[in-house]
């Protein structure tokens, strides 16, 4: 993939500078109101990438076993071991780089293939609509688990790459069909009909009227797509057709639920990354969140909105 | 009507593709299915030949052209007729399916509903009441739709079944009660699935509510709203009349989708309470590389996320007119 984190995150910020004209003002305290969702999300996010780059200097031998066995957390130890003596900590570092990297791969993937299909489809209309909902509507039906033991078996090599773009071609079939029912939402609308009257071209309609308006939308697809590539790579992990060799925090819980650590009682073996994932998925949430509100004001889970609506309200009835 | 012809036409075609898909996938799989089946159950049994033959039969091991392979595919898709399980030999598979659809029937389309109906009320009220303190829930519940359907379950499993033991973690009912219409195995049914359906609706049901809310919070400005609410109409009746009814439509098509994503999170829940449906039984077919089995399993799945789609695409028609003028 040639896309880069940044490269598709810019557009969106490109809108919301432009989206939200409101006084300077106002501007600070929605920009003030937003930033705790956003600096969390984005502290979080960026601490676990840290993470995942700098695994393999920090904890290079994952796998390394001892003969001290399952052992609850300690001070050389701070998130116990496995049954085999392997130290949990190092398995959850070594498992961020997996993780993160299926995210941003199969995230970055399902909002490109969703806005060709979705977008595409819905604004066209007609046989492009067709052939794009056709397209869609089979990769939907397609159950994801056993394609992805099919197609990892023709493959012949399950790397983390491999399960991440086929996680993405599975799964952007929901995306596509919720961003083409907004588009056709959207492109009944007046302001659409208005700049269709006034001859504007086709490009220059879906960029400028039907883009920003689906923005929300694509945003909180992009997390969807990291988000439910993660959890899908951990529930395939977990039921052990994972990448082979390869660490994620759902091959942990594949080898915890395999030495049987529930009914030991192993708490810090499959709490941790469980932990994890739905931390950075909170964390991808957030900033999801906090795009969302950026561009459409209307969102905002302000304490601002309602003094605003109460004040008006008394000035109203005064 | 044409709408709905177009729909018709359209969602038996990609039936059509989908049972067509069905044919290739497993025959573009490398290696030999049958010989990775007859060295599994040699070891068991061997295998007499009609097994043999109805597995070759399965996997196009015939020397007759791709054409008339697929003629008899179709034909025994028709008729049911999907050949023996390894896991389960020599049972056929359908009888295979035929128990396990019931359990996950019962059990995902309960959880289902319920996450879906109380998902779409609450978040369309958080929605209408913006402002309140009601918006510090939005954080909380970003969270937790966050989490891992597998690890909420073992989560469960570890709180409720392993230390306080008030839940029983394996099963869909008490093997000690003979199953029939008797109250005990009802009963029995039920304070087994509870432990599952809590699982799958606890971790599904927080997304519901994130995306009705946003939806309805977008709702909210329109221009026949402000209209609603400035021509003095009761607060209540411009929430249910004018709001919810265009806030949930977005989400009639939703419906379809989080089927799809609660069928996926379900295979894996079935899996940690070994619960007898569909899920449990798919992966008991993978690790056993039954691939008969894998195969009718992949296509009853894909049948029922088809028909939940064309049901949602119906019902989408009807109710917004938009839809309709648009095709």
């Amino acid at each position: 993939m040639t896309f880069s984190e940044q490269e598709l995150a810019a557009p969106a910020a490109e809108h919301a500078v432009t989206a939200v004209d409101d006084a300077p003002r106002k501007r600070w305290a929605a920009f003030r109101n937003a930033s705790w969702k956003l600096w969390t999300g984005l502290a979080i996010c960026a601490f676990f990438v840290v993470i995942a780059f700098i695994a393999p200097l920090i904890a290079p031998n994952p796998n390394q076993t001892s003969s001290i066995g399952l052992q609850p957390p300690s001070f050389a130890h701070p998130f116990g071991t496995t049954n085999i003596g392997q130290d949990v900590l190092s398995q959850v570092l070594a498992g961020t780089t997996g993780s993160v990297a299926i995210g941003f791969i199969a995230g970055a993937i399902t909002v490109i293939l969703s806005m060709i299909f979705g977008v595409g489809g819905g604004f066209l209309g007609g046989k492009w609509d067709e052939a794009a909902s056709l397209i869609s509507n089979v990769f939907l039906v397609l159950p994801g688990l056993p394609l992805l033991i099919i197609v990892t078996d023709y493959v012949q090599s399950r790397s983390i790459v491999v399960i991440s773009i086929v996680i993405a071609i599975v799964s952007w079939a929901g995306a596509a069909r919720v961003l083409r029912a907004q588009t056709l939402s959207v492109r009944s609308r007046d302001y659409v009909d208005a700049a269709r009257v006034a001859s504007e071209s086709t490009w220059r309609i879906m960029l400028r009227e039907i883009l920003p308006n689906l923005m929300p939308i694509i945003a909180s697809q992009f997390v969807f797509g990291a988000l439910g590539a993660i959890l899908a790579e951990a529930g395939l992990s977990f039921l052990g057709l994972g990448a082979p060799g390869g660490k994620s925090w759902g091959s942990i819980l594949f080898f915890a639920q395999n030495a049987q650590a529930i009914t030991l009682g192993a708490w810090w073996w499959f709490v941790p990354p469980g932990l994890c994932i739905a931390v950075l998925g909170a964390a991808l949430g957030l900033i999801n969140f906090s795009i969302d509100e950026r561009i459409n004001p209307r969102l905002r889970t302000l304490a601002l909105v309602k003094r605003a609506s109460r004040d008006a309200h008394r000035k109203a009835t005064r | 009507m044409r709408y709905y012809l177009r729909k018709v036409v359209f969602y038996l075609l990609a039936g059509w593709i989908a049972i067509t898909l069905n044919f290739f996938l497993p025959r573009m799989v490398k290696g030999n299915p049958v010989q990775v089946i007859i060295a599994k159950t040699q070891r068991l049994a061997p295998l007499p030949p009609e097994a043999r033959h109805a597995l070759e039969l399965q996997f196009g091991q015939t020397h007759e052209p791709l054409i008339v392979q697929y003629v008899s595919y179709l034909q025994h898709i028709f008729t049911g007729n999907f050949g023996l399980s390894v896991t389960y030999y020599p049972s056929p598979v359908v009888d295979v399916i035929g128990q396990a659809l019931p359990w996950t029937l019962g059990l995902v389309g309960i959880a289902t509903v319920i996450s879906y109906i109380v998902g779409l009320l609450f978040g369309s009220y958080i929605g209408w009441r913006r402002g309140s303190w009601l918006d510090s829930l939005v954080p909380v519940s970003t969270f937790l739709s966050a989490i891992p359907y597998f690890w909420l379950a073992l989560i469960l499993v570890y709180i409720f079944g392993v230390n306080l033991q008030w839940f029983p973690v394996t099963g869909g009912y008490d093997n000690t009660v003979m199953p029939g219409f008797t109250w005990d195995f009802i009963g029995s049914v039920i304070y087994y699935g509870l432990l599952p359906a809590f699982t799958i609706v606890l971790a599904s049901v927080t997304s519901q509510v994130l995306a009705a809310r946003n939806m309805m919070v977008s709702t909210m400005a329109e221009d026949y709203v402000v209209t609603a609410r400035a021509k003095g109409l009761r607060p209540g009746r411009v929430f249910g009349s004018y709001a919810m009814r265009n806030a949930l439509l977005p989400s009639i098509t939703g419906f379809a989708i989080s089927l799809g994503f609660i069928v996926n999170g379900s295979v894996v829940t079935e899996s940690v309470f070994s619960y007898p449906g569909v899920g449990y039984t798919l992966i008991q077919a993978v690790e056993n590389d039954d691939y008969p089995l894998m195969q009718a399993l992949f296509l009853i799945i894909t049948l029922a996320v088809l028909g939940a789609n064309f049901v949602a695409d119906i019902i989408y028609g009807v109710i917004d007119p938009r839809t309709r003028i648009a095709s």
